[in-house]
């Protein structure tokens, strides 16, 4: 009796350390958890986010004559004619006919900088499909350059726009134009312009004051010129604004600064200087509409705030821009190029389906090459092999193959498969072999491992009927083990799909406009798969590319999940329990 | 020492194995010859030789890992599945050399039926447990013969009545007795001459105990038997013959009554009395 008294109080003396130590235990996992969820969270949630402005375009619908002149040189319809027809003249003479007042070169230039070539091999090849279009007028529709669509998005360019708060006589003197104010009506604009620069003034002296006092701090010969370069454009960029800020005549704009367009109707005019009182302007004509003398009361003050060096648009082309969508013509809508299209160098125009094809032909080959033989040796090693050094020394070999650095398989598939077999590099066929030896260690050692979970039993109970070892293999241990095995092989596989290394090394970053062809013989075609194409995007240097780098993530994602789903199902479907 | 008559007279008996005279005229079924097994190192079976008469049901007892499994796996060649276990000596059944190369293990071990001492049904249906075997064995011509053979085999082994209606059920869905009463069923659907069963009542209550014995009774009268017990009534009750192992070794074989009235070695006597083991 007492003995278990004692026993129970030794227990419950015990007791609440060993329920502090369990619930420590729950919270470091709970905790564990937590943080990764939100890990993946804020991961995915930024992808989602960044990749938003990706799956919206905005496209430019615009009434293309089709001239036969332009179009149909030889004028017999003939393919051949019509291939040598000049598709972007008859485009560009579409964009001129909403803009009459712009003739000069390097406005012309700005205009067609709107959209890109490429389109219109799009428009050849509608003409060619049906030569009866040619002679009339067709709707045609194209996405608008990348700098475009993101000012359109507001993702580059900020701006403010306010209603002129006086009337203005504007009068016209050749290029120029002077706006004359009831009121100082820049005066805002002007004043805060000039808060603004004194305030970077004061920045750069303060910091030049400060270089200067690290200077003879520094012994480095090579660092204290280049703390001289700074403490010079530092001093320079204070110098300058101080002299704008100091001219009595007024304020000058450079390229630098704000822009700030004056809009009256259909016309834009852009400030390039305000006088000191702020009631008087000059400006350049940018977008005439038969504009003379006048007196305007109904007028915006347009101010571009990101100045015209940092942006890759111009204070023109975001008044073609404006225009055109205020007409109408421009609208947004779902980016289906970004699925139906290859890559391109065209930011409006790159598709990720060229890449998409490819993966999918790799993983392919990569699925028919790994998954058999990896099988296959699995089971092999597992259920017949002898147990003899040799064995063991393979399996060693294995099991190290699965740490090698992808990119040596890339390296081996270069000096085998291209050089030696002299397979054609940069496709499908070659990408899949090499991502099928990358992928056999894991699709071995998963299987392996599950053939070895299979209970010892049940290969004694086939045998013990008369089974051979291979019906008692096959007939009992491998749809057992099946699942497991492809699990392990899904893994492996999805590996391969978010490879780049490897690929690299065998060319498969090769730039391919025309997406492979979905079947045969786009095997032993150039082709490009998803995460080259990401990686590709990402080193881009055009804004437009950073959107869709992200949603080319996504749509890997979304492959990797579908990969994984089927791998769930598959396991749910042919799970066996004893 | 050793008037076994119903021994083929060849084989002398040797070792130290003590011998018990048999009276009633039997056939050799299989007789082994200084059959030893080793596991690696370790000398799981020393040199048993003895004979095991045709339709009658001979027990073997012995403490744990004694090698009274090893002995049964050397009958049916399952020792060739386990890597580093090397058998000698020879098995011969109906005269034929087991251990010899040209014998295919898949025709002895349809010969030879074999029940776990844990039942390991497959994890597939009822039927198809019990099917298996006649199925790559081809003893069945059609569907309906091959259901013939299930249900009178799951018949023979008493289970008949509770899974009739559930033939498609996992047969390890099974309650333990009745899994181990579906590996009899399949090892017998073979219709092999020998069966060699492992405890094969050892998670059984009485009442299936009695069924299962009362089989083991009806099965002697056409197939050879060889069972190991850990229980001394019942290797008293159904078995014609008892051998006991000891350490590896075989220590004494005889009639059942002989050796369990009359067992001459010390240890024999010290193990069915109780007093170790
Ligand atoms: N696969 C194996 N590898 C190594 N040793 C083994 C193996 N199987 C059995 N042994 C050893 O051989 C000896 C005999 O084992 P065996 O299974 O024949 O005993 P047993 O008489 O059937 O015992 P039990 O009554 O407990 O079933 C034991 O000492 C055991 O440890
Ligand atoms: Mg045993």
């Amino acid at each position: 009796m007492s003995k278990a008294t004692s026993i129970r109080d030794a227990v419950s003396a015990r007791l609440p350390r060993r329920h502090r130590a369990e619930r420590r235990f729950q919270a470091y996992g709970l905790a564990a958890i937590v943080m990764a969820v939100i890990f993946l969270a804020f991961l995915v949630g930024s992808i989602i986010i960044q990749s938003v402005p990706a799956f919206t375009a905005h496209r430019l619908t615009l009434p293309v004559m089709l001239t036969e002149d332009l179009v149909d040189p030889r004028g017999d319809r003939s393919e051949a004619s019509l291939r040598r027809g000049s598709y972007n003249s008859a485009m560009q003479a579409a964009l001129r006919e909403q803009f009459p007042g712009i003739e000069s070169r390097t406005e012309l230039r700005e205009l067609f900088g709107l959209y890109s070539a490429i389109n219109s091999a799009r428009l050849l090849s509608q003409v060619v499909e049906d030569p009866d279009l040619v002679g009339q007028t067709i709707e045609f529709e194209f996405p608008i350059s990348d700098d475009a669509d993101l000012y359109l998005k507001g993702q580059t360019v900020d701006e403010r726009r306010e209603a002129g708060r006086a009337p203005i006589t504007l009068t016209v003197d050749g290029e120029t134009v002077t706006l004359r104010g009831d009121e100082p009506v820049f005066a805002v604009f002007s004043d805060r312009l000039r808060q603004a620069m004194t305030q970077r003034a004061e920045a750069d002296e303060a910091e030049a004051a400060r270089l200067i006092a690290t200077l003879d701090r520094i012994i480095d010969r090579d660092e204290r010129e280049v703390t001289d370069a700074q403490i010079e454009r530092a001093q320079r960029r204070a110098e300058r604004l101080r002299l704008q800020l100091a001219d009595a005549s007024g304020l000058q704009l450079g390229p630098r600064d704000p822009s700030l367009l004056v809009r009256a109707g259909e016309t834009v005019i852009a400030i390039r200087s305000i006088s000191s009182d702020g009631q008087t302007a000059q400006g350049e004509i940018l977008l005439p509409a038969g504009l003379g003398p006048r007196r305007v009361s109904d007028w915006v003050l347009w101010e571009i705030e990101t100045p015209a060096a940092t942006r890759l648009i111009t204070d023109r082309q975001i008044v073609f821009t404006r225009t055109l969508r205020d007409r109408g013509l421009v609208r947004n809508g779902f980016n289906t190029l970004l699925f139906v299209n290859a890559d391109s160098r065209e930011p409006e125009l790159a598709g990720v389906r060229g890449a998409f094809v490819g993966s999918i032909l790799t993983m392919v080959v990569t699925m028919l090459l790994a998954v058999p033989i990896g099988v296959g040796a699995a089971i092999y090693l597992e259920e017949f092999a002898p147990k003899n050094p040799v064995t063991a020394f393979i399996e060693v070999n294995i099991n190290n193959l699965a740490a090698v650095p992808s990119i040596v398989f890339g390296l081996l598939g270069l000096a085998v498969y291209i050089n030696i077999f002299g397979l054609p590099r940069s496709t499908p066929l070659v990408g899949g072999m090499v991502l099928a030896i990358m992928t056999l260690p894991t699709v071995i050692i998963s299987s392996r491992a599950a053939l070895k979970a299979v209970p010892p039993s049940i290969r004694e109970a086939a045998l013990g009927v008369g089974a051979s070892k291979t019906q008692a293999v096959f007939h009992h241990v491998l749809p057992l083990a099946l699942p497991g095995m492809l699990t392990g092989s899904i893994i492996g596989l999805a590996q391969a799909l978010g490879e780049t290394a490897p690929l690299l090394m065998i060319g498969m970053v090769a730039f391919v406009a025309d997406p492979p062809f979905f079947g045969l013989s786009g095997f032993t075609e150039p082709a490009t798969v998803m995460p080259v194409q990401i990686f590709i995007w990402s080193t881009s240097a055009e804004r437009a590319f950073e959107a869709r780098t992200a949603a080319a993530i996504l749509v890997l994602l979304t492959l990797m999940i579908v990969f994984n789903a089927v791998a769930i199902y598959l396991r749910r479907r042919y799970e066996r329990r004893w | 020492m050793a008037d076994i008559e119903f021994l083929d007279t060849s084989s002398e008996p040797r070792g130290d194995t003590l011998y018990h005279p048999v009276t009633v005229g039997y056939e050799t079924k299989v007789a082994t010859q200084g059959v030893s097994v080793r596991y690696g190192e370790k000398v799981a079976l020393k040199d048993v030789t003895m004979d095991i008469p045709s339709r009658a049901v001979t027990a073997c007892i012995g403490p744990s890992g004694c090698g009274k499994s090893t002995f049964l796996r050397a009958i049916n060649r399952m020792n060739d599945t386990i890597d580093n276990a090397q058998v000698s000596g020879s098995v011969l059944i109906d005269g034929e050399e087991v251990n010899d190369r040209s014998v295919d293990p898949v025709v002895l071990r349809a010969r030879v039926g074999m029940v776990f001492q844990k039942p390991n049904p497959f994890p597939k249906t009822i039927y198809e447990n019990v099917a298996y075997g006649p199925k790559i064995h081809g003893l069945a011509g059609d569907r309906d013969q091959l259901d013939g053979i299930v249900e009178t085999s799951l018949k023979k082994a008493g289970l008949w009545d509770e899974v009739a209606d559930r033939l498609t059920h996992p047969g390890t869905s099974l309650s333990g007795g009745q899994q181990q009463r579906l590996v009899i069923a399949r090892a017998i659907a073979v219709n092999p001459e020998v069966i060699l069963m492992d405890e094969p009542c050892s998670a059984l209550d009485p009442i299936a105990t009695a069924r299962i014995e009362e089989l083991i009774d009806e099965l002697r009268e056409n197939y050879t038997l060889i069972i190991v017990t850990h229980s001394m009534a019942q290797a008293a009750r159904v078995s014609q013959m008892t051998a006991f192992f000891h350490l590896g070794a075989l220590v004494e074989y005889g009639p059942t009554e002989e050796i369990f009235t009359n067992p001459r070695d010390q240890r024999t006597q010290d193990y069915i009395t109780g007093r170790f083991g």
